[in-house]
């Protein structure tokens, strides 16, 4: 049960112990508070404020009355906490003739992105696999040109794909909405689990083989149960990049489909009426929950994911 | 058991031998068929939808796609609209500023954070968070805060600096820059992140030799480190100028593109002729001169990264 290697430092401590005695040695130790740390921590903590800023404001103003705010500024805290601006942007903000607020955005982009996510994660993890453990004459060169596919500016492929979704009929539903996400999520997911599985040793695969496994086999019994890591990485990337779309919402939805991101803009940039800034906080705020509840809750998995598909990529 | 299954295989491999030619073609199949979505998207949409939109560029499509030729009427417009032009500028302001601080600030925040500090999570997260939001609530929230009646300007004035004037949305000779802060704010995380996984795949013992030479830290970093993360910086570039040839979002939440056209950006352009002014001709070619853009960005680094050793 115990290690050597946790063993090793307490021996080497043990052996060092009665030096101790001779008197303090090694290095004096570092102050706390040295010219050094003040302006390392001082940097770190100016920057911080700038990162925090934009959130307390968010925050703050959404919980302020009008009043306060024409008087006020946007720095201070509320001094009468609301919370009738979020009900507001909730249930009753209007976008066009819709009085519902932005309920119905949300409930628009969660319908949009489960199927979404659904699909583009199988596809591309199915894609992955056949790229690193079946390769065939030719699918390294559809793979390249489907990761060079990546760096077209979207605006390029925008009026092809009204045409095909005019075609299949899906234009302007939210079918067709879920069709385009899987169309561009596919090159960095497809390239997460294509790196992911090529780690896999060979050795396994090959006895997988002999035992008489087949495509579908392996990649249920074997690669599947080993890749929750890379699963829970591709979805991150996926939900926080499908909830915050706003082209392909605005190009390939009505606006009563419309998810929350378009209907958002719509409620805080409409030119009528009086701007009712604490309500488009709360707005704002409330599009923002979703990708920054998963953010904070994944942790080192999201920094892994945008690594990942960076650097690789 | 045995023979009676080998001869049951028999015929049925007897068969494949007769109909040889599309063997090869059946070989793998399911691994064929399960890459046909990704095969499908990468020609049909990708090669063939940039295909289609380039051949259209070059017609005189207006309301609907026609396949009348019109040389290079449409990139002649297109060059003689002053809101092209504008749009054009402010990519590359943008661009180039977009470039430099991101890199300066992605570095020293990473090299900061590198420093065996403590906290470091909590300063990471931080910094990233950011990255999580989209372009339309970082747009919106900047707007609020730049807001001059409400914001920056009316606190500094309101501190005594009656004559501080600092209302980027509104004019038009800066507005670009009111751009340019949030846009800092939502993207420099994400570079930090990837240098300060660039900075710790360098060798310990590097920084253990500098300092066994008596190097100053800053003149390491300058000399020996950066030299090093060259990979991570190209990567970086790359990464960061394909995200700026697409910058859409904040400027549709932030300006809408004004005060005026001062801060148009040509993928605005784009959405604007294709599916509002029914002008997609113009749509097209627009479309198609930020393939261009991209391309001059990419073929270099193309050639950086793979050139030498990959038949690319």
């Amino acid at each position: 049960m115990t290690n050597p290697a946790q063993l090793a430092p307490a021996v080497a401590a043990a052996g060092t112990l009665p030096r101790l005695q001779d008197g303090p040695s090694g290095p004096p130790p570092r102050r706390a508070l040295s010219g050094r740390n003040i302006m390392l921590y001082g940097t770190l903590i100016v920057v911080s404020v700038y990162y925090l800023l934009p959130l307390y404001v968010m925050i703050v103003t959404s919980l302020k009355g009008m009043p306060e705010i024409r008087l006020g500024n946007i720095f201070s805290p509320p001094v009468e906490v609301t919370f009738q601006p979020w009900v507001k942007a909730w249930a009753e903000a209007c976008t066009g003739i819709n009085c519902d607020g932005l309920s119905r955005g949300f409930w628009n982009s969660v319908r949009i992105l489960i199927p979404s996510v659904i699909l583009s994660v199988s596809v591309a993890s199915v894609s992955g696999y056949a790229l690193s453990k079946w390769k065939f004459k030719g699918s390294e060169l559809f793979f390249s040109i489907l990761l060079l596919g990546a760096f077209i500016p979207y605006q390029v492929m925008l009026y092809p794909i009204v045409i095909i979704l005019r075609e299949l009929g899906l234009y302007g539903s939210l079918g067709g909405l879920v069709l385009v996400h899987l169309i561009f999520g596919l090159p960095i997911n497809t390239l997460l689990f294509r790196n992911y599985f090529a780690q896999v040793p060979e050795e396994l695969f090959k006895a997988a083989r002999v035992d008489g496994a087949g495509f579908w086999g392996i990649f249920i019994r074997i690669m599947l149960p080993m890749s929750l890591p890379i699963f829970v990485v591709s979805l991150i990337i996926q939900v926080t990049g499908i909830w915050n779309d706003f082209l392909f919402g605005v190009v390939y939805t009505k606006p009563d489909l419309y998810p929350m991101t378009v209907q958002l803009n719509n409620i805080v940039n409409s030119v009528q009426g009086v701007k009712e800034y604490n309500v488009n906080m709360a707005a704002t705020l409330l599009t923002g929950l979703v990708p920054l509840v998963i953010y904070f809750a994944s942790g080192k998995l999201f920094v892994r994911g945008i690594a990942a598909g960076a650097v690789k990529g | 058991m045995a023979i009676t299954e080998t001869s049951a295989a028999i015929p049925a491999s007897g068969e494949r031998q007769a109909v040889r030619p599309p063997n090869r073609l059946f070989r793998n199949i399911s691994a064929k068929i399960a890459l046909l979505p990704m095969i499908l998207v990468a020609v049909g949409i990708f090669v063939g939808g940039t295909t289609w939109t380039i051949v259209y560029s070059f017609t005189d499509s207006g309301l609907l796609p026609r396949l009348d030729w019109a040389g290079l009427e449409q990139y002649e417009r297109l060059w003689s609209q002053r809101r092209w032009i504008v749009s054009i500028q402010n990519l590359a302001i943008y661009g180039i500023c977009s470039l430099v601080f991101t890199l300066v600030i992605g570095f020293v925040l990473a090299a900061l954070l590198d420093r065996k500090i403590r906290f470091e999570d909590t300063f990471r997260t931080i910094f990233l968070y950011p990255f999580a939001l989209s372009f339309i609530v970082t747009g919106l929230v900047w707007q609020w805060i730049l807001n001059p009646n409400f914001g920056v300007q009316k606190i500094v004035r309101s501190l005594g600096f009656e004559n501080f004037t600092f209302d980027p949305l509104y004019n038009a000779d800066i507005v670009i820059y009111g751009l340019l802060i949030a846009g800092l704010w939502q993207g420099t995380g994400l570079i930090m992140c990837i240098m300060l996984a660039g900075l710790r795949g360098i060798d310990e013992d590097i920084w253990k030799a500098a300092r066994v030479d008596g190097i100053p830290a800053w003149k390491t970093y300058i000399r020996i480190i950066i030299p090093m993360m060259k990979p991570v910086f190209v990567t970086a570039l790359v990464l960061i100028a394909s995200g700026i040839v697409k910058l859409y979002d904040l400027v549709v939440a932030q300006t809408s593109g004004g005060p005026g056209i001062a801060s148009e950006v040509p993928a605005k352009y784009v959405y604007d002729k294709m599916f509002q002014g029914q002008n997609l001709g113009q749509g097209f070619a627009a479309s198609t001169m930020m393939l261009v853009t991209v391309a001059i960005i990419l073929i270099p680094w193309a050639f950086l990264q793979f050139g030498g050793r990959a038949k690319k």
